[in-house]
Protein backbone atom coordinates (compact mmCIF):
# COMPACT_ATOMS: atom_id res chain seq x y z
CA UNK A 1 0.00 0.00 0.00
CA UNK A 2 1.49 3.41 -1.08
CA UNK A 3 1.51 5.79 1.92
CA UNK A 4 0.04 8.39 -0.11
CA UNK A 5 -3.21 6.45 -1.19
CA UNK A 6 -3.80 5.72 2.73
CA UNK A 7 -2.28 8.19 4.13
CA UNK A 8 -4.75 9.59 6.74
CA UNK A 9 -5.43 13.03 4.94
CA UNK A 10 -6.44 10.99 1.82
CA UNK A 11 -8.73 9.17 4.24
CA UNK A 12 -10.23 11.96 5.97
CA UNK A 13 -11.23 13.96 2.58
CA UNK A 14 -12.60 10.82 1.01
CA UNK A 15 -14.57 10.93 4.10
CA UNK A 16 -15.22 14.47 3.57
CA UNK A 17 -16.99 14.15 0.28
CA UNK A 18 -18.80 11.03 1.18
CA UNK A 19 -20.05 13.76 3.90
CA UNK A 20 -21.02 16.15 1.22
CA UNK A 21 -22.88 12.75 -1.16
CA UNK A 22 -24.84 12.27 1.86
CA UNK A 23 -26.40 15.72 2.40
CA UNK A 24 -26.68 16.04 -0.93
CA UNK A 25 -28.93 12.46 -1.02
CA UNK A 26 -31.26 14.00 1.18
CA UNK A 27 -31.22 16.92 -0.80
CA UNK A 28 -32.31 15.26 -3.70
CA UNK A 29 -35.07 13.12 -2.26
CA UNK A 30 -37.34 16.20 -2.27
CA UNK A 31 -38.42 15.60 -5.54
CA UNK A 32 -39.92 12.95 -6.93
CA UNK A 33 -38.21 13.67 -10.25
CA UNK A 34 -34.93 13.81 -8.75
CA UNK A 35 -34.90 11.48 -5.20
CA UNK A 36 -33.66 8.52 -7.73
CA UNK A 37 -30.94 10.82 -8.13
CA UNK A 38 -30.45 10.96 -4.78
CA UNK A 39 -30.02 7.18 -3.82
CA UNK A 40 -27.09 6.89 -6.66
CA UNK A 41 -25.47 9.91 -4.72
CA UNK A 42 -25.95 7.89 -1.62
CA UNK A 43 -24.73 4.72 -3.21
CA UNK A 44 -21.57 6.91 -4.37
CA UNK A 45 -20.78 8.03 -0.76
CA UNK A 46 -21.42 5.00 0.63
CA UNK A 47 -18.76 3.22 -1.52
CA UNK A 48 -16.23 6.10 -1.67
CA UNK A 49 -16.68 5.54 2.39
CA UNK A 50 -15.79 2.26 2.56
CA UNK A 51 -13.41 2.22 -0.06
CA UNK A 52 -11.85 4.75 2.19
CA UNK A 53 -11.80 2.47 5.43
CA UNK A 54 -10.31 -0.23 3.30
CA UNK A 55 -7.33 1.74 2.72
CA UNK A 56 -6.68 2.38 6.46
CA UNK A 57 -3.17 1.12 7.81
CA UNK A 58 -2.94 -2.36 8.89
CA UNK A 59 -6.41 -3.85 8.31
CA UNK A 60 -6.61 -7.70 8.03
CA UNK A 61 -9.27 -8.43 4.96
CA UNK A 62 -10.23 -11.91 6.17
CA UNK A 63 -12.92 -11.22 8.45
CA UNK A 64 -13.81 -7.94 7.16
CA UNK A 65 -14.43 -9.76 3.50
CA UNK A 66 -16.28 -12.69 4.83
CA UNK A 67 -19.03 -10.07 6.92
CA UNK A 68 -19.29 -7.33 3.62
CA UNK A 69 -20.39 -10.67 1.39
CA UNK A 70 -22.54 -12.16 4.44
CA UNK A 71 -24.03 -8.86 4.37
CA UNK A 72 -24.97 -8.73 0.81
CA UNK A 73 -26.50 -11.91 0.95
CA UNK A 74 -28.84 -10.82 3.63
CA UNK A 75 -29.11 -7.35 2.27
CA UNK A 76 -30.64 -8.34 -0.75
CA UNK A 77 -33.69 -10.23 -0.09
CA UNK A 78 -34.42 -7.93 2.62
CA UNK A 79 -34.15 -5.12 -0.87
CA UNK A 80 -36.70 -7.17 -2.42
CA UNK A 81 -39.78 -7.37 0.08
CA UNK A 82 -43.21 -6.28 -1.02
CA UNK A 83 -44.39 -3.10 -0.48
CA UNK A 84 -46.89 -4.13 2.37
CA UNK A 85 -43.87 -5.94 3.93
CA UNK A 86 -41.96 -2.33 3.99
CA UNK A 87 -42.93 -0.88 7.28
CA UNK A 88 -41.74 -4.74 8.96
CA UNK A 89 -38.73 -4.44 6.88
CA UNK A 90 -37.98 -0.73 7.89
CA UNK A 91 -38.12 -1.68 11.69
CA UNK A 92 -35.92 -4.33 11.33
CA UNK A 93 -33.20 -2.39 9.50
CA UNK A 94 -33.50 -0.06 12.55
CA UNK A 95 -32.68 -3.17 14.99
CA UNK A 96 -29.48 -3.84 12.36
CA UNK A 97 -28.67 -0.71 12.47
CA UNK A 98 -28.46 -0.55 16.36
CA UNK A 99 -27.09 -4.27 17.00
CA UNK A 100 -24.02 -2.35 15.18
CA UNK A 101 -23.91 0.29 17.34
CA UNK A 102 -24.16 -1.76 20.02
CA UNK A 103 -21.60 -4.44 18.91
CA UNK A 104 -19.01 -1.71 17.95
CA UNK A 105 -19.79 0.22 21.40
CA UNK A 106 -18.83 -2.76 23.31
CA UNK A 107 -15.79 -3.61 21.74
CA UNK A 108 -14.57 -0.39 22.30
CA UNK A 109 -15.53 -0.38 25.84
CA UNK A 110 -13.24 -3.90 26.32
CA UNK A 111 -10.69 -2.52 24.28
CA UNK A 112 -10.38 0.90 26.50
CA UNK A 113 -10.86 -0.39 30.22
CA UNK A 114 -10.25 -0.12 32.25
CA UNK A 115 -8.77 3.55 31.86
CA UNK A 116 -11.69 5.14 29.55
CA UNK A 117 -12.26 9.17 30.28
CA UNK A 118 -15.17 10.17 32.05
CA UNK A 119 -16.18 12.13 28.93
CA UNK A 120 -15.56 8.75 27.17
CA UNK A 121 -16.91 6.65 28.82
CA UNK A 122 -20.59 9.18 29.20
CA UNK A 123 -20.47 9.16 25.03
CA UNK A 124 -20.27 5.26 24.88
CA UNK A 125 -22.91 4.88 27.74
CA UNK A 126 -25.20 6.81 25.65
CA UNK A 127 -24.45 4.87 22.57
CA UNK A 128 -24.60 1.44 24.21
CA UNK A 129 -28.25 2.61 25.93
CA UNK A 130 -29.62 4.30 22.89
CA UNK A 131 -28.37 1.31 20.47
CA UNK A 132 -29.53 -1.71 22.34
CA UNK A 133 -33.20 -0.06 23.41
CA UNK A 134 -33.38 0.64 19.86
CA UNK A 135 -32.50 -2.98 19.32
CA UNK A 136 -34.98 -4.63 20.84
CA UNK A 137 -37.92 -2.04 20.88
CA UNK A 138 -37.39 -2.13 16.83
CA UNK A 139 -37.56 -6.33 16.83
CA UNK A 140 -40.63 -6.04 19.02
CA UNK A 141 -42.34 -3.61 16.64
CA UNK A 142 -41.08 -5.69 13.54
CA UNK A 143 -42.87 -8.50 14.99
CA UNK A 144 -45.99 -6.83 15.55
CA UNK A 145 -46.15 -5.08 12.15
CA UNK A 146 -45.53 -8.71 10.87
CA UNK A 147 -47.87 -9.90 13.62
CA UNK A 148 -45.88 -12.90 14.77
CA UNK A 149 -46.88 -11.36 17.74
CA UNK A 150 -50.19 -9.97 19.33
CA UNK A 151 -50.87 -6.79 17.92
CA UNK A 152 -53.15 -5.78 20.80
CA UNK A 153 -51.49 -3.29 23.59
CA UNK A 154 -50.71 -4.68 26.54
CA UNK A 155 -51.23 -2.95 29.03
CA UNK A 156 -51.26 -2.80 33.06
CA UNK A 157 -51.26 -0.41 36.34
CA UNK A 158 -48.25 1.37 37.20
CA UNK A 159 -46.43 0.45 33.57
CA UNK A 160 -45.23 3.66 33.37
CA UNK A 161 -43.60 3.50 36.57
CA UNK A 162 -41.78 0.53 35.80
CA UNK A 163 -40.35 1.49 32.41
CA UNK A 164 -39.19 4.86 34.00
CA UNK A 165 -37.19 3.21 36.30
CA UNK A 166 -35.71 0.18 33.97
CA UNK A 167 -34.86 3.24 31.92
CA UNK A 168 -33.59 5.49 35.11
CA UNK A 169 -31.59 2.04 36.34
CA UNK A 170 -29.78 1.94 33.11
CA UNK A 171 -28.51 5.54 33.53
CA UNK A 172 -27.88 5.12 37.16
CA UNK A 173 -25.19 2.54 35.65
CA UNK A 174 -24.00 4.37 33.47
CA UNK A 175 -23.18 7.23 36.04
CA UNK A 176 -21.62 4.87 37.91
CA UNK A 177 -19.19 3.82 35.49
CA UNK A 178 -18.47 7.33 34.29
CA UNK A 179 -16.92 7.33 37.99
CA UNK A 180 -16.02 4.01 37.79
CA UNK A 181 -14.60 2.40 34.62
CA UNK A 182 -12.75 0.05 35.83
CA UNK A 183 -16.06 -2.07 36.97
CA UNK A 184 -16.15 -3.93 34.11
CA UNK A 185 -18.06 -6.28 35.17
CA UNK A 186 -21.20 -3.66 35.49
CA UNK A 187 -20.90 -3.31 31.20
CA UNK A 188 -23.36 -6.50 30.77
CA UNK A 189 -26.17 -4.77 32.46
CA UNK A 190 -25.49 -1.22 31.13
CA UNK A 191 -26.84 -3.53 27.67
CA UNK A 192 -28.96 -5.77 29.83
CA UNK A 193 -30.74 -3.20 31.12
CA UNK A 194 -31.95 -0.78 28.11
CA UNK A 195 -32.24 -4.41 26.29
CA UNK A 196 -35.30 -4.95 28.63
CA UNK A 197 -36.17 -1.29 28.14
CA UNK A 198 -36.76 -1.78 24.72
CA UNK A 199 -38.99 -4.83 25.04
CA UNK A 200 -40.92 -3.00 27.78
CA UNK A 201 -40.96 0.42 25.77
CA UNK A 202 -43.11 -1.23 22.62
CA UNK A 203 -45.21 -3.92 24.60
CA UNK A 204 -48.22 -1.54 25.44
CA UNK A 205 -48.31 -0.17 21.99
CA UNK A 206 -50.91 -1.39 19.26
CA UNK A 207 -51.29 -1.54 15.33
CA UNK A 208 -52.45 1.76 14.98
CA UNK A 209 -49.46 3.68 16.76
CA UNK A 210 -46.89 1.93 14.78
CA UNK A 211 -45.90 4.94 12.57
CA UNK A 212 -44.74 6.87 15.50
CA UNK A 213 -43.35 4.17 17.04
CA UNK A 214 -41.38 3.30 13.82
CA UNK A 215 -40.35 7.42 13.44
CA UNK A 216 -39.33 7.17 17.02
CA UNK A 217 -37.04 4.00 16.44
CA UNK A 218 -35.62 5.89 13.63
CA UNK A 219 -34.57 8.41 15.49
CA UNK A 220 -32.81 6.89 18.05
CA UNK A 221 -30.96 4.63 15.69
CA UNK A 222 -29.66 7.82 14.22
CA UNK A 223 -28.61 8.93 17.72
CA UNK A 224 -27.09 6.32 18.87
CA UNK A 225 -24.67 6.27 15.31
CA UNK A 226 -24.03 9.76 16.05
CA UNK A 227 -22.38 9.11 19.71
CA UNK A 228 -20.71 5.87 18.01
CA UNK A 229 -19.65 9.26 15.78
CA UNK A 230 -18.33 10.74 18.82
CA UNK A 231 -16.31 7.70 20.42
CA UNK A 232 -14.28 6.92 17.38
CA UNK A 233 -14.09 10.70 16.13
CA UNK A 234 -15.54 9.89 13.11
CA UNK A 235 -17.31 13.47 11.63
CA UNK A 236 -19.24 11.27 9.00
CA UNK A 237 -20.73 8.88 11.26
CA UNK A 238 -21.70 12.05 13.22
CA UNK A 239 -23.20 13.88 10.26
CA UNK A 240 -24.97 10.49 9.41
CA UNK A 241 -26.06 9.83 12.47
CA UNK A 242 -27.65 13.24 12.90
CA UNK A 243 -29.52 13.55 9.71
CA UNK A 244 -30.79 10.48 10.38
CA UNK A 245 -31.98 11.79 13.72
CA UNK A 246 -33.29 14.84 12.57
CA UNK A 247 -35.13 13.04 9.96
CA UNK A 248 -36.58 10.49 12.58
CA UNK A 249 -37.47 13.59 14.75
CA UNK A 250 -39.43 15.43 12.00
CA UNK A 251 -41.63 11.74 11.15
CA UNK A 252 -42.21 11.59 14.82
CA UNK A 253 -43.72 15.27 15.66
CA UNK A 254 -45.70 15.02 12.41
CA UNK A 255 -46.70 11.33 13.21
CA UNK A 256 -47.73 12.14 16.81
CA UNK A 257 -49.65 15.35 15.43
CA UNK A 258 -51.75 13.43 12.92
CA UNK A 259 -52.35 10.99 16.21
CA UNK A 260 -53.24 13.65 18.10
CA UNK A 261 -50.42 12.86 20.91
CA UNK A 262 -48.25 15.29 22.59
CA UNK A 263 -45.40 15.21 21.77
CA UNK A 264 -43.75 13.92 25.73
CA UNK A 265 -46.84 11.40 25.09
CA UNK A 266 -44.25 10.52 22.00
CA UNK A 267 -41.14 10.80 24.01
CA UNK A 268 -41.67 8.47 26.32
CA UNK A 269 -43.40 6.11 25.03
CA UNK A 270 -46.16 6.13 26.99
CA UNK A 271 -48.89 5.73 24.21
CA UNK A 272 -51.90 3.63 23.38
CA UNK A 273 -53.44 3.77 26.66
CA UNK A 274 -56.17 6.02 26.41
CA UNK A 275 -58.62 4.98 23.61
CA UNK A 276 -60.32 2.22 24.43
CA UNK A 277 -62.44 3.25 27.40
CA UNK A 278 -64.28 5.90 24.97
CA UNK A 279 -67.80 4.97 22.89
CA UNK A 280 -67.42 1.34 23.95
CA UNK A 281 -71.48 1.40 24.48
CA UNK A 282 -72.04 3.80 21.75
CA UNK A 283 -76.04 2.95 19.92
CA UNK A 284 -75.23 0.64 17.18
CA UNK A 285 -79.01 1.32 15.95
CA UNK A 286 -79.80 4.21 13.79
CA UNK A 287 -80.46 4.13 10.97
CA UNK A 288 -78.01 4.62 7.55
CA UNK A 289 -78.77 4.38 4.13
CA UNK A 290 -76.90 1.79 1.95
CA UNK A 291 -76.40 1.48 -1.42
CA UNK A 292 -75.18 -1.54 -4.17
CA UNK A 293 -72.58 -1.24 -6.76
CA UNK A 294 -74.67 -0.16 -9.66
CA UNK A 295 -76.34 2.78 -7.35
CA UNK A 296 -72.28 3.94 -6.33
CA UNK A 297 -71.45 3.20 -10.00
CA UNK A 298 -74.17 5.49 -11.28
CA UNK A 299 -73.57 8.69 -8.76
CA UNK A 300 -69.59 8.23 -9.65
CA UNK A 301 -70.04 8.57 -13.36
CA UNK A 302 -72.84 11.87 -12.81
CA UNK A 303 -70.04 13.42 -10.95
CA UNK A 304 -67.11 15.64 -11.90
CA UNK A 305 -64.53 15.45 -9.06
CA UNK A 306 -64.33 12.71 -7.21
CA UNK A 307 -62.11 11.85 -3.88
CA UNK A 308 -60.96 8.35 -2.88
CA UNK A 309 -59.88 8.32 0.53
CA UNK A 310 -58.04 4.94 1.08
CA UNK A 311 -56.71 4.10 4.70
CA UNK A 312 -54.66 1.10 6.02
CA UNK A 313 -57.88 -1.58 5.34
CA UNK A 314 -57.52 -0.92 1.21
CA UNK A 315 -54.10 -2.32 1.49
CA UNK A 316 -55.23 -4.98 3.92
CA UNK A 317 -57.31 -6.29 1.49
CA UNK A 318 -55.43 -5.97 -1.41
CA UNK A 319 -57.89 -3.50 -3.03
CA UNK A 320 -55.31 -1.07 -4.66
CA UNK A 321 -55.05 -2.55 -7.96
CA UNK A 322 -58.90 -2.38 -7.95
CA UNK A 323 -58.99 1.29 -6.61
CA UNK A 324 -56.81 1.89 -9.87
CA UNK A 325 -58.97 0.61 -12.32
CA UNK A 326 -61.62 2.31 -10.81
CA UNK A 327 -59.33 5.41 -11.09
CA UNK A 328 -58.62 4.61 -14.65
CA UNK A 329 -62.53 4.33 -15.58
CA UNK A 330 -63.56 7.36 -14.04
CA UNK A 331 -60.41 9.32 -15.33
CA UNK A 332 -61.06 8.13 -18.69
CA UNK A 333 -64.72 9.81 -18.62
CA UNK A 334 -63.33 12.98 -18.05
CA UNK A 335 -64.23 12.19 -13.69
CA UNK A 336 -61.24 14.31 -11.87
CA UNK A 337 -60.29 12.12 -9.54
CA UNK A 338 -57.91 12.83 -6.37
CA UNK A 339 -56.85 10.41 -3.88
CA UNK A 340 -56.63 11.73 -0.20
CA UNK A 341 -53.42 10.78 1.99
CA UNK A 342 -54.10 10.97 6.15
CA UNK A 343 -50.34 11.13 7.27
CA UNK A 344 -51.23 7.97 9.33
CA UNK A 345 -52.95 5.89 6.20
CA UNK A 346 -50.80 3.27 6.62
CA UNK A 347 -48.35 1.66 9.23
CA UNK A 348 -45.23 4.16 8.58
CA UNK A 349 -45.28 7.56 7.26
CA UNK A 350 -45.88 7.87 3.76
CA UNK A 351 -46.74 4.27 3.51
CA UNK A 352 -50.20 4.97 1.59
CA UNK A 353 -48.49 6.66 -0.99
CA UNK A 354 -45.69 3.66 -1.75
CA UNK A 355 -48.97 1.11 -2.38
CA UNK A 356 -50.60 3.80 -4.52
CA UNK A 357 -47.62 3.93 -6.56
CA UNK A 358 -47.28 0.90 -6.66
CA UNK A 359 -50.62 0.50 -8.54
CA UNK A 360 -48.93 2.67 -10.83
CA UNK A 361 -51.51 5.36 -9.44
CA UNK A 362 -49.11 8.69 -10.73
CA UNK A 363 -48.23 10.53 -7.52
CA UNK A 364 -49.33 14.02 -8.54
CA UNK A 365 -52.92 12.65 -8.01
CA UNK A 366 -51.65 11.62 -4.24
CA UNK A 367 -52.36 14.68 -1.93
CA UNK A 368 -51.76 15.12 1.41
CA UNK A 369 -54.09 16.25 3.90
CA UNK A 370 -53.66 20.07 3.87
CA UNK A 371 -53.68 20.23 0.16
CA UNK A 372 -56.94 18.01 0.35
CA UNK A 373 -58.59 19.62 2.85
CA UNK A 374 -59.79 23.26 1.37
CA UNK A 375 -61.12 20.58 -1.67
CA UNK A 376 -63.64 18.77 -0.35
CA UNK A 377 -66.66 21.66 -0.61
CA UNK A 378 -66.17 21.13 -4.20
CA UNK A 379 -66.17 17.57 -4.37
CA UNK A 380 -68.75 15.96 -5.75
CA UNK A 381 -68.19 12.14 -4.24
CA UNK A 382 -65.82 11.38 -1.66
CA UNK A 383 -65.23 7.49 -1.60
CA UNK A 384 -63.53 5.98 1.59
CA UNK A 385 -62.45 2.64 1.54
CA UNK A 386 -61.11 0.94 4.38
CA UNK A 387 -60.47 4.03 6.66
CA UNK A 388 -62.15 4.90 9.12
CA UNK A 389 -61.16 7.54 11.96
CA UNK A 390 -59.30 9.88 9.95
CA UNK A 391 -62.85 10.45 8.47
CA UNK A 392 -64.65 10.69 11.92
CA UNK A 393 -66.03 14.52 11.79
CA UNK A 394 -66.34 14.02 15.69
CA UNK A 395 -62.52 14.88 15.83
CA UNK A 396 -63.79 18.31 14.66
CA UNK A 397 -67.35 18.66 16.58
CA UNK A 398 -67.47 16.61 20.22
CA UNK A 399 -64.79 17.32 22.76
CA UNK A 400 -65.95 14.55 24.85
CA UNK A 401 -64.92 11.86 22.10
CA UNK A 402 -61.35 10.14 22.31
CA UNK A 403 -60.40 11.72 19.08
CA UNK A 404 -60.95 15.15 19.95
CA UNK A 405 -58.84 17.25 18.08
CA UNK A 406 -57.07 14.89 15.62
CA UNK A 407 -56.81 16.19 12.47
CA UNK A 408 -59.24 14.59 9.54
CA UNK A 409 -59.84 14.77 6.37
CA UNK A 410 -62.97 16.63 5.70
CA UNK A 411 -65.17 13.92 3.80
CA UNK A 412 -68.16 14.86 5.18
CA UNK A 413 -67.96 18.51 3.28
CA UNK A 414 -68.05 16.29 -0.04
CA UNK A 415 -71.79 16.57 -1.70
CA UNK A 416 -72.16 12.94 -1.31
CA UNK A 417 -70.03 10.92 0.87
CA UNK A 418 -69.59 6.53 0.11
CA UNK A 419 -68.00 4.42 2.83
CA UNK A 420 -67.10 1.11 1.43
CA UNK A 421 -66.72 -0.82 4.92
CA UNK A 422 -67.83 -4.60 5.54
CA UNK A 423 -70.10 -3.90 8.53
CA UNK A 424 -71.40 -1.30 10.93
CA UNK A 425 -69.04 -2.53 13.57
CA UNK A 426 -66.84 0.12 14.59
CA UNK A 427 -62.90 0.94 14.04
CA UNK A 428 -59.71 0.30 14.98
CA UNK A 429 -59.78 2.37 18.19
CA UNK A 430 -63.66 1.18 18.55
CA UNK A 431 -64.89 4.89 18.05
CA UNK A 432 -68.07 5.01 16.86
CA UNK A 433 -68.07 7.53 13.62
CA UNK A 434 -71.14 10.06 13.24
CA UNK A 435 -70.41 10.23 9.64
CA UNK A 436 -71.63 6.64 8.74
CA UNK A 437 -75.23 7.88 10.02
CA UNK A 438 -75.24 11.90 7.83
CA UNK A 439 -78.32 12.17 5.18
CA UNK A 440 -75.39 12.51 2.49
CA UNK A 441 -73.45 9.32 3.42
CA UNK A 442 -73.72 5.82 1.84
CA UNK A 443 -73.03 2.64 3.16
CA UNK A 444 -71.33 0.56 0.69
CA UNK A 445 -71.25 -2.87 2.66
CA UNK A 446 -68.67 -5.73 1.32
CA UNK A 447 -65.16 -6.57 0.97
CA UNK A 448 -63.36 -3.12 -0.39
CA UNK A 449 -61.69 -5.23 -3.53
CA UNK A 450 -64.71 -7.15 -4.31
CA UNK A 451 -66.84 -4.03 -4.34
CA UNK A 452 -64.69 -2.43 -6.20
CA UNK A 453 -64.64 -4.38 -8.82
CA UNK A 454 -68.12 -4.61 -9.36
CA UNK A 455 -68.28 -0.72 -9.81
CA UNK A 456 -65.70 -1.10 -12.39
CA UNK A 457 -67.65 -3.50 -14.05
CA UNK A 458 -70.61 -1.69 -13.70
CA UNK A 459 -69.14 1.65 -14.93
CA UNK A 460 -67.30 -0.38 -18.08
CA UNK A 461 -70.53 -2.23 -18.50
CA UNK A 462 -72.32 0.75 -18.78
CA UNK A 463 -69.88 2.22 -21.37
CA UNK A 464 -69.99 -0.52 -23.96
CA UNK B 1 -10.36 14.47 23.73
CA UNK B 2 -11.96 17.91 25.38
CA UNK B 3 -10.72 19.81 22.17
CA UNK B 4 -12.00 17.34 19.46
CA UNK B 5 -15.48 16.82 21.43
CA UNK B 6 -16.39 20.27 21.21
CA UNK B 7 -15.40 20.17 17.36
CA UNK B 8 -17.67 17.16 17.46
CA UNK B 9 -20.38 18.80 19.09
CA UNK B 10 -20.59 21.90 16.85
CA UNK B 11 -20.56 18.86 13.82
CA UNK B 12 -23.13 17.51 15.33
CA UNK B 13 -25.04 20.95 15.78
CA UNK B 14 -24.44 22.15 12.07
CA UNK B 15 -25.43 18.64 10.12
CA UNK B 16 -28.99 18.34 12.71
CA UNK B 17 -29.64 21.93 11.84
CA UNK B 18 -28.87 20.94 7.89
CA UNK B 19 -30.60 17.45 8.51
CA UNK B 20 -33.78 19.97 9.70
CA UNK B 21 -34.03 22.04 7.20
CA UNK B 22 -33.31 19.73 4.13
CA UNK B 23 -35.84 17.07 5.63
CA UNK B 24 -38.56 19.58 6.78
CA UNK B 25 -39.20 20.00 2.84
CA UNK B 26 -39.16 16.54 1.96
CA UNK B 27 -43.34 16.06 0.90
CA UNK B 28 -45.22 13.66 2.83
CA UNK B 29 -45.38 12.05 -0.21
CA UNK B 30 -42.02 10.41 -0.25
CA UNK B 31 -41.89 10.02 3.87
CA UNK B 32 -41.26 6.01 3.82
CA UNK B 33 -38.50 6.03 1.04
CA UNK B 34 -36.79 8.47 2.71
CA UNK B 35 -36.61 6.71 5.85
CA UNK B 36 -35.41 3.56 4.19
CA UNK B 37 -32.51 6.17 2.37
CA UNK B 38 -31.51 7.59 6.03
CA UNK B 39 -31.55 4.02 7.53
CA UNK B 40 -29.00 3.04 4.59
CA UNK B 41 -27.24 6.27 5.12
CA UNK B 42 -26.92 5.56 8.86
CA UNK B 43 -25.07 2.06 8.46
CA UNK B 44 -22.14 4.48 7.54
CA UNK B 45 -21.60 2.41 10.96
CA UNK B 46 -19.87 0.19 8.83
CA UNK B 47 -16.88 2.02 8.77
CA UNK B 48 -16.67 1.73 12.72
CA UNK B 49 -17.14 -2.21 12.63
CA UNK B 50 -14.42 -2.66 9.69
CA UNK B 51 -11.59 -1.28 11.56
CA UNK B 52 -12.51 -2.47 14.47
CA UNK B 53 -13.19 -6.48 13.03
CA UNK B 54 -9.55 -5.72 10.42
CA UNK B 55 -7.47 -4.29 12.70
CA UNK B 56 -7.87 -7.50 15.49
CA UNK B 57 -6.73 -5.66 18.63
CA UNK B 58 -8.51 -8.63 20.30
CA UNK B 59 -10.28 -11.61 19.51
CA UNK B 60 -13.76 -10.21 21.22
CA UNK B 61 -13.20 -7.00 18.95
CA UNK B 62 -12.80 -9.33 15.94
CA UNK B 63 -15.85 -11.43 16.50
CA UNK B 64 -18.22 -8.20 17.45
CA UNK B 65 -16.74 -6.20 14.51
CA UNK B 66 -17.51 -8.89 12.13
CA UNK B 67 -21.14 -9.64 13.10
CA UNK B 68 -21.79 -5.82 13.45
CA UNK B 69 -20.03 -5.19 9.33
CA UNK B 70 -22.82 -8.13 8.44
CA UNK B 71 -25.30 -6.14 9.89
CA UNK B 72 -24.79 -3.11 8.78
CA UNK B 73 -23.63 -4.20 5.18
CA UNK B 74 -27.52 -5.94 5.01
CA UNK B 75 -28.96 -2.64 5.68
CA UNK B 76 -26.56 -0.56 3.39
CA UNK B 77 -27.39 -3.29 0.46
CA UNK B 78 -31.53 -3.81 1.12
CA UNK B 79 -31.74 -0.16 1.93
CA UNK B 80 -30.67 1.09 -0.80
CA UNK B 81 -32.13 -1.48 -3.25
CA UNK B 82 -35.87 -0.81 -1.88
CA UNK B 83 -35.27 2.66 -1.61
CA UNK B 84 -35.08 2.54 -5.35
CA UNK B 85 -37.84 0.13 -6.18
CA UNK B 86 -40.12 2.05 -4.27
CA UNK B 87 -38.92 5.46 -6.12
CA UNK B 88 -38.84 3.59 -9.31
CA UNK B 89 -42.81 3.46 -8.75
CA UNK B 90 -43.80 6.76 -8.63
CA UNK B 91 -44.66 7.93 -11.56
CA UNK B 92 -46.31 11.34 -12.81
CA UNK B 93 -49.28 11.68 -15.11
CA UNK B 94 -48.24 14.56 -16.89
CA UNK B 95 -46.05 13.72 -19.42
CA UNK B 96 -42.33 14.16 -19.30
CA UNK B 97 -40.53 17.77 -19.63
CA UNK B 98 -38.38 17.59 -22.74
Amino acid sequence: MTSILASDTTIELIYLAATALFILALKLMGSPKTARHGVWAGEAGMVLAVAGTLLHHGIDYKWVAISLVLGTIIGIPLGLVQMTAVPQRTALSHAFGALCVTLVGTAEFYLRAPAVPPLMMAVLSLEVILGSLTFTGSLMAAGKLQEVLPQRPITYKGQNFVNLAVLASAIAVAAYLVVHPDRTGLFPVLIGVPLLFGVLMIVPIGGADMPTVISLLNSYAGLSAAAMGFVLDSKLLIVAGALDGASGFILSVNMSKAMNRSFSNVLFGAFGQEHAAGAAGAEQTRPVRSATPEEAAAILSAANKVVIVPGYGMAVAQAQHKVRELYDTLSKRGVDVKFAIHPVAGRMPGHMNVLLAEADIPYDKLLDMEEINPEFPQTDVALVIGANDVTNPAARSDPSSPIYGMPILDVDKARTCMVIKRSMSPGFAGIDNPLYYLDKTLMLFGDAKQFVGAIVRELTGAHG
Amino acid sequence: MKADLITSLYVFMLAAFIGFEVIRRISPLLHTPLMSLTNALDAIAVVGAIILAGEGKSRLAILLGSIAIVAATSNIVGGFLITDRMLKMFKSSRPQKP
